[in-house]
């Protein structure tokens, strides 16, 4: 089966049909914790990218060798390693933006989605189609971070990526910020309507 | 009348396949909102024929709503006037003035309201449903009433669509939504939902009523109570006098348009008691619920919390409590619906609504989040009364079948000691 797999369909697949957060609803903590703002959040997405591209290669590349026992403490090794080196490369090159991720960056150890890839995916495919898979589910954790982060800083700051979009000509007449976009239950509310909108445009999604 | 009902039968071909067809539902909604449906069951059979249907149940709840909304609007101007500094207070101007203040907020609520459910019902190939009345005419109610009117239409919207919409329409919501409309704005905008200069009008509207210095402050009593240092604060109207517990049943303080006149809820209770529409196990056990927090704190108080120092009587004179227990925690969809269950819901709303004004001097009212989160919790106390009930009664079952069985043995053992003796 692994043979056959098709490179697009891995790649693309997890970016809208299955999508880990809105559909497989992984991930779900993380999404929640990093996007009040869009900045953490690309940053926090790029880092999961990188952490589950290379943990899904070099997963797959020892994958005949790991005692079937014992994987998910390699698995866990590999990961929490990549996770370690993606930490320092932060605090070296984005200090601020480290800080505001604070302790989710080290989290991206326990999150399902890539416990899942490394379970589902890259101990039985090549370390191709695992690379590919493991951007492909990246970029569709990314992608719901960012159109969830873009709502939220965008009603609950008036900013986007810090700059100022809102003109200071709305606020002098009434209008304010929207504090509760800044809490969390708003974006579990974001999360559900991007939900809501995909399901009603992919009907094969939708459950009874 | 008989006019009105000629223009809906001329107008209703027009809806009934004719061009304007993909609006039945709001011709059907107008017409059995105004009018009685003729086709109701028979009088004849089993059928329940009564016209007490939600519409009716609806208008009841709103008449009920009436003193307190006439009382807000008359307490708004009096308010005003006060902080103006006038000393004359002409009766029929106040009530003008509160009128013009309201009226705007009572439109925006209907229509952002009644919009999105007239969508939501063409959407889904409904009719639409009234539930939506009681709700427009509560939320201004238990709004400051110098809120924002895209606030209102912002938080109406949003409360319409996630605490009713999408889990299926009037009937199946979770949480009250007025309530949920007026959390998202507590939690949204905070700066115009708490504080000392949101719950007083402080312009003219369209140029009527007296115009007010800059710079005046006041707060509602329990705000007041919350940032006060001293153990035993000396609450103040707007022109510093003492406000009296009797001010504050009769409603003559700051706080939200339609909550603060204890008497006129009271009618408003007493209106939906004698129609039988909210139930008085809710409310009383709400009241109890309070009393004995409110003892409990005062015994326990503390300067750390000056709330704590409130006589558990005046903790149900001030704020929203009253309202809540009578017009919010009474609402028959999210309430728990076993009559034990209510008595449970409404203790730990009344419990939990002093708890969170006493304990938490960020909010200084906790009515509102006790509601809502025991409106959450209903439908689990009544599956825990649903099941304590069927334990109760499969005991009983296999009490009665034990003795029956115990006498069937002993009818046996006649008998066949009767076949022994032959």
């Amino acid at each position: 089966m692994s043979e056959k797999t098709n490179s697009r369909s891995v790649l693309f697949n997890p970016l809208s049909k299955d999508n880990p957060v809105i559909v497989q609803i992984l991930g779900i903590c993380s999404a929640l914790a990093v996007t009040a703002k869009l900045e953490p959040a690309i940053v926090m997405g790029l880092s999961v990218i990188a952490v589950l591209a290379f943990s899904c290669v070099i997963v797959s590349l020892i994958r005949n060798t790991i005692p079937t026992s014992i994987r998910i403490i390699v698995q866990l090794v590999v990961v929490a390693g990549l996770v370690v080196i993606v930490n320092q490369l932060l605090l070296a090159y984005a200090y601020d933006v480290s800080k505001q991720l604070s302790v989710f960056i080290g989290l991206i150890i326990t999150n399902c989605i890539l416990m899942g890839r490394l379970e589902a995916f890259a101990m039985g495919n090549k370390p191709w189609p695992a690379f590919l898979d493991g951007v492909g589910n990246g970029l569709g954790y990314t992608i719901i971070l960012v159109i969830v982060a873009f709502f939220r800083e965008l009603l609950g700051s008036g900013t986007l990526l810090g700059y100022q979009v809102i003109p200071q000509w709305c606020y002098d007449h009434g209008y304010s910020n929207n504090g509760l976009m800044i809490l969390p239950p708003m974006a579990l509310i974001v999360v559900a309507c991007v939900i809501w909108v995909h399901r009603s445009r992919n009907k094969e999604l939708q459950e009874d | 009348m008989k006019s009105l009902r000629k223009l809906m039968d001329r107008i209703k071909p027009a809806f009934y396949g004719g061009k304007l067809s993909s609006f039945r539902s709001v011709y059907d909604g107008f017409d059995t909102f105004l009018f009685t449906p003729r086709d109701t069951a028979g009088a004849r059979g089993v059928h329940v024929h009564d016209s007490m249907d939600s519409k009716r149940t609806m208008t009841i709840v709103i008449l009920a709503l009436m003193p307190c909304f006439i009382f807000g609007m008359y307490n708004t101007g009096y308010q005003h006037w006060l902080a103006a500094g006038e000393t004359v207070f002409p009766f029929w101007d106040l009530l003008f003035y509160g009128f013009l203040c309201i009226i705007p907020m009572v439109i925006t609520t209907y229509v952002v309201g009644l919009g999105i459910e007239f969508i939501s019902a063409q959407l889904r190939h409904e009719e639409i449903q009234e539930g939506f009345l009681v709700t427009g005419i509560i939320l201004p109610m238990i709004l400051p009433v110098e809120t924002p009117l895209w606030m209102v239409a912002v938080a109406t919207a949003f409360a319409v669509i996630f605490a009713k919409e999408v889990f299926g329409g009037t009937g199946y919501n979770i949480v009250n939504v007025a309530l949920a409309a007026r959390a998202f704005l507590f939690f949204a905008y905070p700066a115009k939902m708490s504080g000392d200069e949101v719950f007083v009008a402080s312009e003219p509207v369209f140029g009527f009523g007296p115009q007010i210095a800059d710079g005046f402050t006041c707060a509602t009593p329990l705000g007041q109570i919350a940032s006060s240092a001293s153990a035993h604060p000396v609450l103040t109207g707007i022109d510093g006098h003492a406000i009296t517990a009797a001010d504050a049943f009769w409603g003559f303080i700051p706080g939200s348009f339609g909550e603060t006149s204890v008497a006129c809820i009271l009618i408003g209770a007493a209106i939906l008691l004698f129609t039988r529409i909210a139930s008085w196990r809710i409310m009383l056990s709400v009241a109890a619920g309070g009393l004995l927090m409110g003892w409990v704190a005062n015994i326990f108080a503390s300067p750390t919390y000056p709330g704590s120092f409130l006589d558990p009587v005046d903790q149900l004179m001030f704020g929203g409590f009253a309202f809540a227990a009578v017009f919010m925690a009474t609402d028959p969809v999210t309430a728990a619906r076993t009559n034990t269950g209510k008595y449970i819901y409404g203790f730990m709303i009344g419990v939990l609504a002093v708890l969170i004004r006493t304990y938490n001097t960020g909010y200084p009212e906790g009515a509102m989040l006790a509601v809502l989160l025991m409106n959450v919790f209903a439908p689990l106390i009544d599956w825990c009364v649903v099941q304590a009930n069927i334990r109760r009664r499969m005991r009983r079952l296999v009490v009665a079948e034990n003795s029956l069985d115990a006498k069937e043995d002993e009818i046996e053992n006649l008998t066949t000691d009767k076949t022994d003796k032959k």
